[in-house]
């Protein structure tokens, strides 16, 4: 059994772009099990916060250490972007592509996609090309094509921003599913719903920094910041 | 008009009695810019892919060079290479001058640059598009390569096919290094600049007319086989 | 032609197989290629010696550049001048005259600078010239273009002006630009009488001894380039000076008219 890539520790990360701080300092262990939801306001850094995490950013000042050699655990973890990246191939092509990489020969990868297409809901058909798929279908063979390696931490970034209610819904049950499958999942949102809903732990940024990070229940029952409060009532924060 | 006139019935009469010259020039043409356009493919087209996904210090220059190469006059190519060929030249005991390889080499000399340049862009266009999958699903670089070649294969046949279009109507460096030769190294390209030097001018046009069904039509075949227009098929 | 045949020709070029038959490369001038004549020697060449020459067609100057750098086995040129200069230098072993033919002066039939009454070459360029008529001039270094100049000079006349121009280009396309202009030119005969776009050009003179032009095949020396193929070039030699060739050379018309003579002499 190889160790887990858990935890992941971030140590006063701090990224800049074009001389801007855009996040940080931020400090947060990442462990266990369950579903962390990352909320805040917009360009409030969620996006970025998930993209360090998984090593997708060139970070400025502090580290992030995952337990293992960073570039290699990556391939143990999987994002969702909020825009899917759609490859010029089939539905189960896309889906397929990370067990090609690791050299898996097509007729097994192209099984095992079919299998989850079918687990994520995708009724689509897969052999048609992925540029083909409605929101709703890009987002299904997102999910699908981020658990066919079956990651040990699944990062989403809004990705049900532009869906509507139903493909939500659906999105959700598949998420509960893989938390109850045990991979660890972080992902942002807009929906203060889907947030109640789905998470086990809570971080709200401002300003790109984290200003509370809490249970669920604890969170929603009394936020700590008027930020947070806002956010959660909806309210324009000043 | 009536040279145009004459030219194409020329050319129907021609082809139609499948006039054992015109084959092996046809032939000869294909052979060369065939092999011309397989070996700059197989430089140019992993060179642009490369140029596009790497970070380095001189990559912009590169590209500059690259692009400034695209318009190098084939003459100038053709001298070049007659130079370097000739039997006083550094290559000349190859004896290679005057011989169906030596005109190969300039063209793909000169059709290099056009298909890395091209595929420089697509691939460029692509890579943008696949960044950020390709590295969260920690491809390794020749894994990075490989997609971002095999997803963008019809722009890719497209930059191609821009090489060889290049490659079968040129006439000013394969006339220099080939020689014009009767049976060893004569394309349609020199047979047309040798009938209009003699006032041929209906023979010319003729030539001229099956060089463009010939490049027409290995653009349909090319297209066709792989199913580019075929609606939404990838 | 049938598909067998066309395969075998697809096959045969394809793969660059060539037919066991030895070649050598001879670079010639321009106005031999464009008279035609090759066409016919080529064959019987091959039939009677089994070699197979592969024709550069360049100006003689580019030949005897190609003879000198050893990428051609022989030239068949016609510059007495510079050929006995490529022997000095040590290019070739020796000269052999082969044949001649003549030049002519083609103009617009209008003649508007009377070059058709002149009794001498000489008279009729300097008709052109002091008529300031449009001519076209090849003005690349061939053998054509250094008789041209020599008759200038023998006329006493420095050519040059509005009138005089060079295009620095073969046989073929200095005549087409002549007949675009509808301008005089030099030309050899051969050339004129195959060439398909005369316009309105017109023969207006020939005759004079000093237009005659002679052909003389140069092989290149083996001691300067060792891979040159001297063996078939001296075949080529003998053969080009044959009782054979003089039938051929002497049978070739156009249009009814005799084009070269031949005059090789025996060793």
């Amino acid at each position: 059994m190889v160790s887990p890539i858990l935890p992941l520790t971030l140590d006063a990360v701090e990224l800049r772009r074009g001389g801007k701080r855009i996040l940080g300092p931020v400090s947060l262990t990442l462990d266990g099990e369950g579903i962390t939801i990352v909320l805040g306001p917009n360009g409030s850094g969620k996006t970025s916060l998930l993209r360090a995490m998984h090593g997708l950013e060139w970070i400025n000042r502090g580290h992030a250490t995952w337990n293992g050699e960073a570039d290699s655990v990556r391939a143990r973890q999987a994002f969702v972007f909020q825009t899917p990246v759609l490859m010029r191939r089939s539905v189960l092509d896309c889906i397929a592509y990370p067990l090609r990489l690791d050299g898996i020969d097509r007729r097994r990868a192209r099984d095992r996609a079919a299998e989850l297409a079918v687990s994520v809901g995708l009724n689509a058909t897969l052999d048609a090309p992925a540029q083909v798929l409605s929101g709703g279908e890009r987002q299904k063979m997102a999910l699908a094509r981020a658990l066919i390696r079956a990651p040990e931490v699944l990062f989403l970034d809004e990705p049900c921003a532009n869906l509507d209610m139903a493909s939500t819904a659906e999105i959700e049950t598949i998420l509960a599913r893989t938390r109850d499958a045990g991979t660890r999942i972080v992902m942002s949102t807009h929906n203060i719903g889907q947030a109640r809903r789905l998470a086990d732990d809570v971080i709200f940024l401002h300003d790109g920094r984290i200003i509370e990070s809490a249970r669920r229940d604890a969170f929603f029952a009394g936020p700590g910041t008027l930020e947070a409060r806002a956010h959660i009532n909806g309210d324009l924060i000043p | 008009m009536n040279d145009i006139f004459q030219g194409l019935s020329q050319a129907m009469r021609l082809v139609l009695a499948f006039d054992p010259g015109l084959v092996e020039i046809t032939l000869r043409s294909l052979h060369v810019t065939v092999t011309a356009t397989l070996i700059a493919s197989a430089i140019g087209l992993p060179l642009g892919a490369w140029i596009a996904v790497n970070r380095f210090r001189l990559r912009r220059y590169a590209i500059a060079v690259l692009n400034a190469l695209m318009g190098l006059p084939p003459v100038v190519v053709g001298l070049f290479v007659y130079v370097i060929l000739s039997r006083a030249g550094p290559l000349g005991v190859l004896g290679l001058l005057f011989t169906p390889t030596a005109m190969i080499i300039a063209q793909v000399i000169i059709i290099t640059p056009i298909i890395a340049s091209i595929s420089h862009q697509a691939i460029r266009e692509l890579w943008a598009d696949y960044h950020d999958l390709l590295i969260s699903l920690h491809a390794s670089r020749s894994q990075r390569i490989g997609t971002l070649i095999w997803d963008g294969r019809r722009a890719l046949m497209t930059a191609a096919l821009a090489g060889f279009g290049r490659a079968i109507g040129e006439v000013g460096a394969i006339m220099i290094v080939g020689g014009n030769i009767d049976h060893a190294t004569r394309v349609l390209t020199t047979a047309i600049a040798l009938e209009t030097g003699k006032g041929d001018f209906a023979l010319a046009l003729a030539l001229g007319f099956v060089l463009i069904a010939l490049a027409i039509a290995v653009n349909l075949a090319l297209h066709i086989l792989s199913g580019t227009e075929r609606g939404s098929r990838w | 032609m049938t598909l067998k045949t066309l395969l075998a020709t697809v096959s045969a070029i394809w793969l660059a197989t060539t037919a066991g038959a030895e070649e050598m490369k001879m670079a010639v001038t321009t106005s031999f290629a464009n008279s035609g004549l090759a066409e016919i020697l080529l064959p019987q060449i091959e039939k009677d010696t089994g070699i197979t020459v592969e024709l550069l067609v360049v100006g003689t100057g580019q030949a005897l550049k190609l003879g000198a750098a050893g990428d051609v086995d022989a030239v068949l040129v016609h510059a007495r001048a510079a050929e006995e200069k490529f022997i000095a230098d040590g290019n070739a072993t020796h000269r052999r005259e082969i044949m001649y033919n003549d030049f002519i002066v083609v103009g617009p039939s209008g003649d508007p600078a009377g070059a058709k009454a002149a009794t001498k070459a000489t008279e009729a360029f300097a008709s052109i010239a002091e008529a300031k008529a449009p001519f076209v001039s090849r003005g690349d270094d061939s053998g054509t273009h250094k008789a041209e100049l020599a008759i200038w000079d023998a006329a006493g006349v420095n050519p040059e002006g509005d009138w005089y121009k060079a295009v620095g280009q073969g046989m073929g396309a200095a005549l087409n630009t002549a007949a675009g202009m509808n301008a005089y030119i030099f030309a050899d005969r051969a050339s004129w009488l195959n060439f398909g776009n005369k316009g309105d050009l017109a023969l207006l003179f020939e005759g004079d001894p000093a237009l005659f032009n002679q052909y003389a095949y140069l092989p290149v020396n083996p001691e300067k380039h060792p891979h040159v193929k001297a063996d078939a070039a001296k075949a080529l030699e003998v053969w080009l000076t044959s009782d054979t060739a003089k039938g051929l050379i002497e049978g070739y018309t156009i249009a009814g008219q005799q084009l070269f003579t031949f005059n090789a002499q025996p060793m």
